[in-house]
């Protein structure tokens, strides 16, 4: 077997922490607290004394601490205990990088481990301290907590050198992972030891930007490069435990069915088959293998109650919100007198109407946890991206108290948002299929990619209705949006702090602001279905980008000007006209094309991370054809721009992909989609060429996991708007016809 | 069933039934995890490992299927292509999740093997089997000519 004891160092580890896309809105300290079970937040540094030496238990990182985020080993290897998931985006290169250049580590010595849960350490100050992983945060919070937890263990090794040596800490110099005064000099192994019970200074001096070595770096490799070319990271699918059983389900139909009754003779024949048990998520099949499991469950006769369910299509939903579009909304923002300024003589008015699918996040991992019940207490294995709900859910699951549930973090392969939920529905469905079979075992609940598909907490569908104008000297005056769609956060332990008025937060972000409207008015309505939504990459600036940079550009076309010229008059911020204006020239905006192509740009504010990106593009009979994508990116401080130019390429592609095919769409309530046929993922052959141009900036750090995505749908429909002279208001462009003009 | 398989150039028996997928003989008997489950349908490529050297989805070839032909995997494949086409790999850090990547090596080595020198409509025809969630296509392609190159030298 392969056990859990002998997976790579790091690889399985204690807790991390999580949530993605969960809006810039801090959550309230009182009401986290509140809805954690009143577990403690309190975000530390870790650096106080008492808890500096707490070894982070689970971690699999060896060696002696010297905070919470820091463990030097004997041979000179230093952990930097990461407080976030990583499930592709970076985080654990873009922490360890912090920790390590105020150490002046030696790079090729520093790996990573993941954080237990534990919020009072590891909790995300921009969630109000609840632990997790969202909403492109990681890295602006927790900037200078390990800067600070990398400068202490600095200290720290000084001060031992010094005493060991009987010299001045003054004279004591770190380079490099080694330590030196004079001709003497040590390891960072050789001094962990006695460094470790250093006092911990209290607010260790950190560097100055122009003494960094890593931070802003280039050729700073990740650090799970070789363990992901070589096939030896671990991720959740892959865990084998002692005695561990497989479980696979059948799910019901439709989202709000429950199972009433099953038969399970046919099962129970397929050899390896050990259990079938009811759930309320469905019924499960356990077996000693993954593919007897799922002969299992195909072999099961379910007989569904349904008389809770979702029967509407996806047809009948967005029928629904156009219908809305005819009454008032719940004003979201309002300035000016929108309706005078409409109809003012001479203003050339636009109109649009906007259609966004349901979208699956479709993680190249399906979604999966293990769990076992045992003595009163629960472990958890899963790429869990938002320790503070998964625990308290686990343990209402399982029956225990919180502090009886022990959560250990794997690698995640991608997220999008998907591990990041309120309900925890697979951590749920697997500590609830382990508490029916009650045998104590550990049991991994695999999701096939059909399960993973028709599994609900889905991008929201949307309608949008904006009505524009510009007046006579082409200036925008008036701009009334509104959003129709369902709430991500109503129903969530997030609705309290960040539903405003009624006003779901997620929904409607992104609509205004970027540009100097002077009468202008946003209005929300929103619905009620029986579909589960969750944050996807980028929330709700997947669709608000989309609209106000595809109006954009009918404004400008209506104003007679040229969509960079038109948006850099209008755009409040300065940084954002920087991107605009860097993206355009990269791209060569307004020099010649290749006969056949066509160029649109969109900019986009997201995550306080500003992105501007032009297209250029190319029709054909199989539809538009990116070609090539230019992006500008003000992040702030850059922590590793190879990382951050790694998320934008990836954000484009995943935006890309999309917009091109992807919708979730309902026959009478059942998901027709199943696999990557129907919902069909990006490919090589379909991935432009991209570049990416950073900002230099001293500005705090922002994130960039998200950011990159906003702009690109928009941008690629202006280009085809550029070709072809018609607006596309529709996503996702298949089968539209797009004939250039 | 006893069955003996040729994996990784050495003789591996499973006791499982001749309609098993490949791909759980290799995760589930074997312990040989690095060949991935993605979609279970020959749709993403993530369980792609070498049969004879011809890149293969290891979801739909059952048990009964290979016969005597020699399996390679991510742990078990070598040699000069795939040398080159990992050092190409970690120069320009093409993983995200990761997740993906075993069946990316393993097709741009297969690739390799044909084609010493592939043009970027030979890497699409050879690769657009293989889905990256994360898009890391930009870098997968880059690291493919960055490896023909490590194999001119
Ligand atoms: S798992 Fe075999 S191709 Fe997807
Ligand atoms: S690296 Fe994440 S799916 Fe390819």
């Amino acid at each position: 077997m392969h056990m859990l004891q002998k997976l790579e160092p790091g690889a399985v580890s204690g807790l991390a922490a999580t949530l993605s896309g969960a809006a810039q809105t801090p959550l309230s300290r009182r009401f986290v607290l509140a809805a954690m079970g009143g577990a403690g937040i309190g975000l530390v540094l870790g650096l106080r004394p008492e808890v500096a030496h707490a070894a982070p238990a689970g971690t699999g990182a060896t060696g002696p601490a010297f905070n919470p985020f820091v463990r030097i080993a004997p041979d000179g290897t230093v952990t930097v205990i990461v407080k976030h998931l990583d499930k592709g985006q970076g985080i654990a290169t873009g922490l360890a990088t912090l920790a390590a250049d105020e150490m002046d580590a030696n790079w090729s010595k520093v790996t990573t481990a993941f954080a237990p849960a534990d919020p009072k350490i590891y909790g995300n100050a921009a969630f109000g301290g609840a632990q997790g992983t969202g909403g492109s945060t990681s890295i602006a919070a927790s900037y200078t907590i390990y800067r600070t937890a990398g400068a202490a263990a600095r200290a720290m090794l000084v001060a031992a050198a010094a005493r060991q040596w009987g010299v001045d800490p003054a004279t004591v110099t770190v380079s490099n992972g080694v330590v030196s005064a004079g001709s003497r000099s040590a390891g960072f192994g050789a001094l962990a030891e006695a460094a470790a019970k250093e006092q911990v200074p209290a607010e260790p001096k950190l560097k100055a930007a122009s003494a960094f070595t890593l931070i802003g770096k280039e050729g700073v490799h990740r650090v799970d490069n070789l363990a992901k070319t070589t096939g030896a990271r671990i991720y959740t699918q892959d865990l084998k435990l002692p005695d561990m059983l497989v479980a696979v389900v059948a799910h019901p139909p439709r989202f709000g069915a429950t199972p009433k009754s099953f038969d399970a003779t046919a099962a129970k024949a397929v050899k390896g088959v050990k259990d079938v048990v009811m759930v309320p998520q469905g019924v499960a099949v356990l077996a000693t293998t993954t593919h007897a499991a799922i002969k299992g469950r195909d072999a099961l006769k379910v007989v569904w109650d349904e008389s809770g369910a979702e029967t509407r299509s996806s047809s009948d939903i967005l029928a629904d919100y156009r219908g809305a579009l005819g009454k008032p909304g719940l004003p979201v923002e309002a300035h000016g007198d929108v309706e005078k300024a409409l109809k003012a003589p001479g203003v050339k008015l636009v109109e649009a109407e906007f259609e966004f699918p349901y979208l699956a996040h479709a993680a190249m991992e399906p979604m999966n946890a293990a769990a076992q019940i045992k003595d009163g207490a629960v472990t958890i294995w899963t790429g869990c991206q938002f320790p503070s709900a998964d625990l308290p859910n686990a343990a209402r699951t399982a029956g225990v108290a919180p502090d009886k549930v022990e959560i250990h973090t794997l690698w995640a392969g991608g997220s999008f948002g998907r591990r990041a939920l309120a309900s925890s529905d697979f951590v749920v469905e697997a500590v609830a299929i382990a508490k029916a079979h009650g045998k104590g075992v550990p049991v991994k609940l695999v999701w096939t990619r059909e399960d993973d598909m028709k599994a609900g907490y889905y991008r929201p569908a949307y309608v949008h209705k904006v009505r524009a104008a510009v007046d006579a000297s082409g200036k925008p005056v008036a701009w009334h949006h509104h959003v129709v769609g369902q709430s991500i956060l109503a129903g969530t332990f997030f609705e309290q702090v960040m539903v405003k008025n009624g006003v779901d937060e997620t929904s409607i972000e992104g609509t205004h602001g970027t540009y100097d409207i002077p009468n202008m008015k946003v209005e929300l309505s929103t619905m009620k279905a029986g579909v589960p939504v969750l944050w996807w990459r980028s929330v709700g600036h997947t669709h608000t980008a989309y609209a106000v940079e595809v109006v954009m550009d009918q404004l400008a076309r209506a104003a007679g000007q040229d969509p960079v010229a038109f948006r850099l008059a209008y755009a409040t911020d300065e940084r954002m006209k920087a991107v605009i204006r860097l993206a355009a020239d990269k791209a060569g905006w307004g020099t010649p094309l290749p006969a056949g192509r066509s160029r649109g740009i969109a900019a986009h504010k997201s995550f306080n991370t500003y992105v501007a990106e032009v297209v250029e593009i190319s029709l054909a009979d199989a539809g538009v054809k990116v070609e090539r994508v230019v992006a500008a990116v003000d992040c702030g401080v850059v922590v590793n721009p190879d990382v951050v130019r790694a998320q934008i390429e990836g954000g484009v592609g995943f935006g890309l992909g999309a917009a091109l095919h992807d919708a979730i769409t309902l026959d009478k309530g059942a998901v027709q989609q199943a696999n990557f046929d129907t919902y069909e993922p990006l490919r090589m052959s379909q991935m432009p060429k991209v570049e990416v141009h950073l900002v230099a900036s001293d500005a705090a750090p922002t994130g960039v996991g998200e950011p990159g995505v906003p702009p690109l749908a928009p941008a690629v429909a202006n280009a085809v708007l550029a070709a072809t002279g018609r607006p596309v208001h529709r996503l996702p462009f298949a089968g539209q016809a797009f004939k250039p003009a | 069933m006893a069955v003996t398989l040729t994996v990784n150039g050495q003789a591996r028996t499973v006791d499982a039934d001749p309609d098993t997928p490949l791909l759980w003989v290799l995760r589930d008997e074997l312990d040989l995890v690095g060949t991935k489950f993605g979609c279970g349908q020959a749709l993403c490529g993530a369980c792609t490992v070498h049969l004879d050297g011809t890149p293969t989805r290891s979801c739909q070839t059952t048990l009964g299927d290979v016969g005597d032909a020699k399996i390679v995997t991510i742990e078990g494949v070598q040699g000069r292509e795939a040398e080159a086409v990992r050092a190409a790999w970690v120069s320009l850090d093409v993983v995200q999740c990761g997740y993906c990547q075993s069946g990316q090596i393993m097709s741009a080595v297969a690739l390799l093997t044909e084609n010493k020198k592939p043009a970027d409509s030979d890497i699409d025809a050879a690769m657009d089997g293989n889905v990256c969630r994360c898009a890391t296509y930009h870098r997968i392609r880059a690291a493919i000519h960055d490896a023909a190159r490590r194999l001119e030298a």
